[in-house]
């Protein structure tokens, strides 16, 4: 086995930012906006590089969809400790319309191509909040998935994953090769220290478009429209749970 | 003489291009620096800067955590333990510091510039070693003897005195103002070695602290910077080894100017940190506090004062990042960093006086930032330098390129 774990980031827009929707309700505002990595993807790449610290696998590889400004946000995951970038190319149109089911695509043949031991993902995307690139990449691989992982320990050739379920906490023994998705409390993201951000400037980052990996991009969803979340509206009070139960059944809530 | 001309003007334009482009965008290790030195302040010195203060608690974790990160010797290269980056990545490693905690950044500022700096540039391998390498971890810190009672701009008239007493050097005399001291594991001193010879009897020693015959004096209860300890270094019959005077005997007042010169760039950029620390509370103030049927952000008085304060802080910016570049060119920068030094301390001090002024009452109280601001802001314009002596080594340096 090759050692090696595939880590996806994802740029999104900064967690902190406001989000305005476009006047032509087409999509957000996102000319000018600070842009960072996912926050989820920052905490898959420190898991990775903190395996490869513990010396239980050999080379982390991370990879990142979409235009030129990809190459940011690999760039803050080699400073980060990560070894080698794999930029793949989409933009304009292509990019707007870049959802879960091709960049598992585009994954799932990195993967193959890489002989990775793991993929190491977020568990969702701060901005389009879809929790499914994991799930469809172990699919198309046929691997095995360990996703909501708040710890990982390897055993073997096995990987215990602890998940962050609704009910509490599960734990799964999985097989390797296999999926992760990294959940809230997995670790804390280091920061980039001085020396290594000098260090990622020496660090490879491969260009490839979608079409030299095999995979077609086009999307089978279409954004219609986009719009703002309804304004909070004032409630109303009340004087009896008489009156409460009558309001409800009014609203057509019960 | 045409052909001179063109020749002439195309390499000042060369010249000037490398520097130009840097103003206009940072590159992308620059930017990612910034970032990092941003994420840290925002995260881990402004959500304490408050208690700092008011506690006057040295950042004893935050120092080890910057250590960790490279930022306590941007400067020194790899080998001695530094982070190897040039002196705009410290100005800006500087200005995100300052903006989150103005006394963490005088603390990494005299460790980076005023301790490192000039061992950097006159000590010996060992010296290095000996005096570097530990102080780039965080885990010690290091200060500048100059200023003393009876002398701060007039730093010529050195009454520390130094005299050799076999295989040893003997200090006797009274520093004042020392950031760190309390902190510190190490000190340089400047003390006259031939008096005779005035200022160019004085030379610069290396100090390890505690040590036997040095003492401090009681930590100053000071405006602002609280979190960064100030006192005198009393020395009475200090003894250190002859091996620990740092550069040529009678060079210690050059090297003490030449190290001002870079310090006064990372000052500035402390300085540029509170400044932009006041304008962005301000601004945010402007845009939330409603007075009058709407937020004072749209009032005129309120705008005009954010443009001053915006030009004010932009401008003493592009002049740190410009005197920076200019000491990566290795080409001469004293006038502008005196002048970065004076703008920057003094849109400062402007900046946070016009944060409390937007804030009215708010500002006034400890509930939010500006009063630290305006108190820790005050400093910049009186070391490393006081803004008349800036004034004077520009007016200096222009009178020069008219001889």
């Amino acid at each position: 086995m090759s050692g090696r774990v595939l880590v996806g980031v994802k740029r999104v827009i900064d967690y902190a930012v406001k989000i305005r929707v476009k006047p032509d309700n087409s999509c957000v505002v996102t000319d000018g906006v600070k842009h960072s990595m996912n926050p989820f993807c920052e905490i898959a790449v420190e898991e990775a590089v903190k395996m490869k610290e513990k010396k239980l696998i050999k080379e982390v590889v991370v990879v990142s969809c979409g235009p030129q400004q990809a190459m940011e946000t690999i760039r803050t995951a080699l400073a980060m400790g990560a070894d080698r970038g794999i930029h793949v190319e989409v933009t304009g149109k292509d990019y707007e319309n870049l959802g879960p089911l091709q960049v598992s695509k585009i994954m799932a043949a990195l993967a193959k191509k890489e002989d990775a031991l793991l993929v190491i993902l977020g568990k969702q995307a701060i901005d389009d909040d879809c929790n499914q690139t994991g799930q469809m990449t172990a699919a198309l691989l046929d691997w095995p998935q360990g996703t909501f992982a708040s710890e990982l320990s390897m055993e073997g050739d096995k990987i215990k994953v602890v998940r962050e379920i609704d009910g509490g906490l599960e734990t799964v023994k999985i097989n390797t090769p296999a999926v992760i998705t990294a959940d809230l409390r997995l670790n804390t993201p280091r920061y980039a220290t001085l020396p290594n951000i000098m260090k990622a400037k020496k660090k490879k980052i491969a260009n490839v478009k979608p079409a030299d990996l095999g995979v077609d991009i086009t999307s089978r969803l279409e954004v219609l429209r986009v719009d703002e979340p309804a304004q909070r509206e004032a409630g109303v009070k009340v004087e009896t749970v008489d009156d409460l139960i009558a309001r409800l059944k009014e609203a057509g809530r019960i | 003489m045409a052909a001179l001309f063109k020749a002439r003007k195309a390499l000042g334009l060369c010249l000037s291009c490398r520097s130009f482009s840097a103003l206009a965008e940072l590159s992308e290790t620059h930017q990612l620096l910034r970032q990092t030195c941003r994420d840290f302040a925002d995260r881990e010195l402004t959500p304490i800067a408050g208690k700092l203060d008011k506690e006057h608690a040295f950042p004893k974790k935050q120092i080890q955590d910057l250590g960790a990160l490279g930022v306590m010797a941007m400067e020194v290269p790899e080998e001695l333990g530094g982070a190897g980056m040039d002196y705009l990545a410290y100005s800006l490693a500087m200005e995100e510091i300052s903006r989150g905690c103005a006394s963490t950044g005088v603390v990494v500022s005299v460790n980076n510039s005023l301790y490192i700096g000039p061992i950097l540039k006159n000590g010996t391998e060992e010296q290095k070693q000996q005096w570097i390498t530990p102080f780039t971890t965080g885990e010690k810190v290091g200060c500048f003897g100059l200023s003393e009672p009876g002398n701060g701009s007039d730093a010529g008239a050195a009454s520390t005195v130094a005299l050799q007493d076999g295989e040893d050097w003997v200090l006797n005399g009274t520093k004042a103002w020392i950031t760190n001291s309390w902190d510190a594991s190490a000190t340089i001193v400047f003390a006259t070695t031939d008096k005779k010879l005035k200022h160019k009897g004085i030379s610069a020693f290396l100090i390890p602290m505690p040590h036997p015959g040095l003492s401090l004096g009681k930590k100053e209860d000071k405006l602002g910077i609280k979190a960064s300890s100030t006192a005198n270094i009393i020395m009475e019959d200090c003894r250190i080894p002859l091996g620990n005077m740092l550069g040529p005997r009678g060079a210690g007042f050059k090297i003490a100017m030449q190290t001002l010169d870079s310090g006064r760039i990372g000052i500035a950029a402390q300085a540029l940190g509170i400044a932009q620390a006041s304008l962005d509370c301000a601004a945010d103030y402007a845009l939330k506090r409603v007075a009058f049927g709407a937020p004072i952000g749209k009032l005129q008085a309120i705008q005009f004062k954010l443009a001053d304060m915006g030009v004010a802080v932009e401008s003493a910016r592009l002049l740190t990042w410009k005197a920076a570049l200019l000491r990566d060119s290795k080409k001469p920068f004293t006038k502008e960093a005196a002048m970065a030094k004076l703008a920057a301390s003094e849109a400062a001090t402007f900046c946070a006086h016009q944060a409390i002024q937007v804030l009215g009452g708010m500002g006034y109280v400890t509930d939010m930032p500006a009063e630290r601001h305006y108190r820790d802001a005050r400093i910049t314009e009186i070391y490393e330098g006081t803004s008349e002596i800036q004034r004077l080594v520009i007016a200096g340096q222009i009178l020069k390129e008219y001889q």
